[in-house]
């Protein structure tokens, strides 16, 4: 019998889609994660005092500084030393959470230092607090350039969980990879996922570059 | 929860990784510099005025940059020899997929950087009678390395990252080894931190080389 490119489909159908929800919703969870830990963390890049910021300076740079295959690697398999029945899939998004949370952080802190000095000075100078020039004065404007480079970033992020795969999360790439290994039909598959990746990512990308141009007035 | 931390296994099988280190910056540095090609040349088909290249470069730049780079490896890797394409060996194949990858980056610095060299430079060399080719090759080029120096070096710094995904083809760079020691020994604290370790400072050596560089070559304003 004849193999036939729509036939396989039908029937890896259903493995294909679990791996694009596991790929959808580790990519969602370790961007959401990023953005939380990232705002944090680039305030205390700023704003923390001197130890703290040392501490997160540190942790930024070597995170940064490391592969994240490596960085994969290492929870998968530390991880497992201290705590029992850590599953592959816990242990990839704690690296990748970890290592989006430390590009974010650069990012936030790149956002908040390029605000002119002028803006908190002038926030002073009509008596507002702490509190007040973050949500009003700085983060509105911090808000806009922070956009096009965290989508940037979340692309990257959406890149890095095929990495999973190595250490055996069934996202796309391995649901890919197993229905090659049942019908060959090596080509076909490969360009299925690739038009995957480039759907989702390319829709992304697309969305960095229209907020880039939205907010490419801001010149200071 | 104890952990006795014991490096000498690590200590035995030091040079291994060292060795993987430096395949790693290898693969990196020839693909930078086979990246750099196509980055130069599809820079310069951005500036031409045929639209059928344009729309091609910006087609292949969009794709490449868009593709999680593991998943460009296996389909050069394993796909292209199904359809008739093969490679020497696997080195080859990694070393092309990252280069095809590097290239996409590449085009887009180039792009930027042709564009920025300033335009009373051509004039100038207009002015003292260069051939338009001797105008590129000696005034707009040289400016162009230049100009982008530190996007170049930052380019260095991710590709002998992204080389750590030749793991997945058993390729033996550092990765590789640090978990072929983790499967061998179960060290797995040691062989990890030392990979990430040499990792990182490799990455840190590389950048305070290359601020160097910068330094000394950098435009100056």
């Amino acid at each position: 019998m004849q193999r036939t490119y729509l036939g396989e489909l039908m029937k890896a159908k259903w493995s294909l889609l679990q791996g694009f929800i596991t790929t959808m919703e580790i990519s969602a969870i370790v961007i959401v994660i990023g953005l939380i830990a990232g705002m944090i963390g680039g305030l205390l890049l700023v704003y923390g005092p001197k130890p703290v910021r040392l501490l997160m300076r540190l942790y930024v740079d070597v995170l940064r500084g490391i592969p994240v295959l490596v960085l994969i690697l290492f929870s998968y398999y530390g991880l497992a030393l201290l705590g029992v029945n850590i599953s592959a899939y816990t242990a990839g998004v704690v690296a990748l959470a970890g290592f989006c949370s430390a590009h974010m952080s650069e990012t936030f802190r790149g956002a908040i230092d390029s605000i002119p000095v002028g803006q908190t000075e002038a926030a002073k100078a009509i008596g507002l607090t702490f509190q007040q020039r973050f949500i009003y004065v700085l983060l509105p404007q911090a808000a806009r350039r922070i956009v096009p480079p965290a989508i940037n970033t979340a692309v990257e992020m959406v890149k890095g969980t095929t990495l999973l795969s190595i250490i055996g999360v069934l996202d796309v790439l391995l649901a890919t990879q197993q229905t090659i290994a049942r019908n060959y039909m090596v080509i076909e598959f490969y360009a299925t996922a690739m038009l995957f990746y480039f759907v989702l990512n390319f829709t992304l990308s697309r969305m960095g570059a229209y907020f880039e141009r939205r907010f490419g007035f801001i010149r200071y | 929860m104890t952990y006795n931390f014991n490096f000498s296994v690590i200590w035995r099988q030091f040079d291994v990784m060292l060795w993987g280190l430096g395949l790693g910056l290898l693969l990196a540095v020839i693909s930078l510099a086979i990246g750099t090609v196509i980055g130069l040349v599809c820079g310069y088909a951005f500036r031409t005025n045929n639209k059928t290249l344009r729309g091609l470069v910006w087609g292949y730049v969009e794709f490449i940059r868009n593709e999680p780079l593991l998943l460009l490896i296996f389909f050069v890797y394993f796909g292209l020899p199904a359809i008739g394409i093969r490679f020497f060996d696997k080195y080859e194949s990694f070393v092309i997929t990252l280069s095809i990858y590097a290239g996409a980056y590449l085009t887009e610095v180039f792009r930027a950087g042709l564009t920025s060299v300033p335009e009373r430079y051509v004039e100038a060399a207009k002015a003292i009678g260069l051939k338009p080719w001797q105008t590129q090759l000696y005034v707009v080029l040289p400016l162009t390395f230049r100009i982008v120096l530190p996007s170049l070096s930052n380019n260095l710094i991710s590709l002998f990252k992204d080389t750590s995904l030749a793991t997945a083809i058993a390729i033996p760079e550092l990765t590789f080894t640090a978990r072929q020691i983790n499967a061998n020994t179960y060290r797995v604290m040691e062989a990890w931190l030392t990979a990430s370790l040499l990792y990182l400072a490799t990455c840190y050596l590389i950048a305070i080389a290359l601020r160097q560089i910068e330094k000394r070559y950098s435009v100056i304003k």
